[in-house]
């Protein structure tokens, strides 16, 4: 991508047991000033290979002169967070997307419920300043394991006082999810960062109260998971490319020079989508309705896979 | 050659718009091709062909200056609804101050100055013989909110679009030139409602690309199209709001006068992502241009001849050229001997 900005990682602190947090400066250009819930695609230019993961900022949004992010170690993951944990250092240079948002709170709302579960606090981190600016109604209720996550969580607990609630499950404190919701106020819109078992027991218990699918929210990126290899074919040259275990199916198809346009390759804006002909699909990604998974026609090549040997790609 | 603001001329009543050979020369002609077809034709916002083109800057700012800004004043003050603001798009507002007045300042310093110490702005406007101090994101050093302070500055209609559930809702503007729509009937309304009127192009599957494309577009890389209408008599002000002041003036059209009377309409759209607020910055650049003056350029009366002659009768009546279109192809058939 043309339109990158190249940043020097300015400092790194270790914010959580699992979590880094990394200062960016602009070299060239000045910074955009970004909007609350705005995340950037980092590329991570490891020996492997280049990975290009999203995270969102976490910096006060009317701060132009640096962008924080912060990473969790993923042990499980195919090496992006390793990478930014183990190689990157303090003076070194990165290429970064320009901020684009796809969790913006919903101002029309009476009061803003916000769910983090562990670094899932990062949009929040950014949505709280403008919130206090705009005297917004607000609750945030953050929940983390305090020996791997828990990010900010004095700071957050210091500085909104009555407006922060939190829920350390190493040390069997939880949030009841259905008891939260049940208590809010009509207006109320509630956004949701975290793993998907969080995002579905809201969704779950917001639909058990009958709330509207219109007031939840939610994000998740989901850096690609490696799974089983497989053939992609594309319909129109019948050529073969192979995805290996490591890479995505998007990762794969762009080393094969056959360019699909996209933005966060996290399985969340929806541009990559493509028209699947013939081949069983293992979804992952928070783009798709459940329906439309279930068909079975479209994929998300970023972060989904074929769930057999074979995916035949009508582009 | 740049072209320099001249004096006022008028939009209504005894009409004394016209454009100097130099702006005719610089027009953004709409037509790419002989046969007229609905597209989504939209390409990226960036400076293209010489010094003085109309796509020169991201604003263009040329000699009729002085008269539309004068022209809004006459809307605006007998009807103040035609700019509105929601509140949750203050953020929004000021975004587009600041986009505004950075890209008037770095693009024409002859005209416009702009000094920033921290949060306090020092905005000047030669042109307009403006010069304030305020606080930047505070609306109350400010003598009007931000977006009627600086769209009472530059050429063109504006919108703020707010992105939410994936959709575009027109949630700020200020109209004052449109081509027959009204800012406060579609206020509030999502991308598809407010393109409910626009005939031919929903089951061509247009509006949900269109969405997509907008929807996604980053910061710092603006897009154009171009839209055109016709309009009886050089009138800026073709809105819902004063319809009974243009209506009848289509049937004054005769085969001796349309090629004075008749102007071909051209909107050059901007969209442009803000930053702070995320939402999106849609600008409508009128340009007006008799069928006279086109006829100085025997190219364009020659394409727009043909793309008038096989414009479709779904357009032709959603566009309000019932009354006179054949007058216009006819006209214009002179200088198409072939066809």
């Amino acid at each position: 991508m043309s339109n990158q900005i190249k940043v020097e990682v300015a400092s790194i602190c270790q914010v959580a047991p699992t979590i880094r947090e990394f200062t960016l400066e602009a070299i060239d250009d000045e910074l955009y000033p970004f909007s609350p819930g705005a995340h950037v695609v980092v590329e991570m230019p490891s020996a492997k290979k280049i990975y290009k993961n999203a995270y969102s900022l976490l910096s006060d949004p009317a701060d132009t002169n640096r962008y924080r992010i912060a990473v969790r170690l993923q042990e499980a993951s195919r090496g992006g967070s390793i990478y930014m944990h183990e190689q990157v250092k303090v003076g070194d240079q990165l290429l970064i997307s320009p901020p684009s948002n796809l969790f913006s709170p919903f101002w029309l709302a009476k009061k803003h419920l916000m769910l983090a579960g562990g670094v899932g606090v990062t949009p929040f981190m950014s949505y709280i300043p403008e919130m206090l600016r705009r005297n917004a109604d607000f609750e945030l209720h953050y929940m983390y394991r305090s020996l791997q996550t828990g990010a900010y969580k004095n700071e957050l607990s210091e500085q909104l006082g009555d407006k922060y609630f939190g829920y350390d499950s190493d040390r069997h404190t939880r949030c009841d999810v259905t008891e939260l919701l049940s208590q809010q106020p009509l207006g109320t819109h509630i956004y949701i960062c975290g793993p998907e078992s969080l995002i579905q027991a809201v969704e779950e218990a917001a639909q058990t109260l009958g709330l509207p699918a219109s007031v939840i929210h939610s994000e998740e990126f989901a850096a690609p998971k490696p799974g089983m290899p497989f053939i992609a074919e594309i319909k129109s040259s019948g050529q073969q490319v192979e995805v290996s275990a490591e890479d995505s199916l998007l990762e794969a198809l762009e080393a094969s020079d056959i360019s699909v346009p996209n933005l966060c390759r996290g399985g969340v804006c929806g541009q990559c989508v493509c028209t699947v002909e013939e081949g069983d699909i293992d979804h992952r990604d928070q783009y798709l309705s459940d329906d439309e998974k279930a068909a079975g026609k479209t994929i998300m090549p970023c972060v989904s896979r074929a769930a057999g040997e074979r995916l035949v790609l009508d582009i | 050659m740049r072209v320099a603001p001249k004096e006022v001329e008028t939009f209504r009543d005894d009409f004394t718009y016209s454009n100097s050979p130099e702006a005719i020369k610089r027009f953004p002609f709409p037509f790419p091709e002989d046969e007229y077809r609905y597209s989504v034709n939209m390409e990226p916002h960036t400076p293209k062909g010489r010094e003085g083109s109309a796509y020169e800057h991201f604003l263009d700012i040329d000699e009729h200056y002085l008269s539309e800004m004068t022209e809004r004043k006459l809307v605006l003050d007998a009807m103040p609804h035609r700019c509105l603001a929601m509140d949750h798009m203050e953020l929004a507002c000021w975004d587009m101050l600041e986009r505004l007045m950075t890209s008037l300042a770095e693009d024409y310093s002859d005209y416009f100055k702009l000094t920033i110490e921290g949060d306090q702005w020092t905005w000047e406007n030669k042109l307009l013989n403006i010069h304030d101090t305020f606080t930047f994101g505070d609306s109350s050093t400010l003598p009007k909110p931000p977006l009627e302070y600086i769209g009472c500055q530059v050429q063109g209609d504006f919108a703020l679009l707010d992105q939410r559930d994936g959709d575009l809702f027109l949630d700020a503007g200020m109209v004052t030139c449109p081509a027959d729509w009204s800012l406060a009937f579609d206020a509030g309304m999502s991308f598809k409602e407010w393109h409910g009127p626009v005939p031919m192009a929903h089951n061509e599957g247009i509006f949900e690309r269109a969405l997509k494309y907008l929807t996604a577009m980053q910061v710092g890389s603006p897009i154009r199209r171009l839209n055109w209408t016709l309009t009886v008599n050089a009138r800026m002000d073709t809105s819902p709001e004063t319809y009974h002041e243009w209506g009848h003036e289509r049937t004054s059209v005769t085969p001796e006068n349309v090629g004075e009377k008749v102007y071909l309409r051209v909107e050059v759209q901007v969209m442009d992502r803000m930053p702070r607020s995320n939402a999106l910055m849609f600008i409508i650049r009128t340009y007006l241009i008799s069928l006279e003056d086109i006829a100085t350029n025997p190219e364009w009366a020659k394409r727009m001849h043909r793309t008038m002659k096989t414009l479709p009768a779904p357009l032709i009546e959603y566009k309000g050229l019932n009354r006179y279109h054949s007058m216009v192809v006819d006209y214009l058939s002179q200088f198409d001997p072939a066809n």
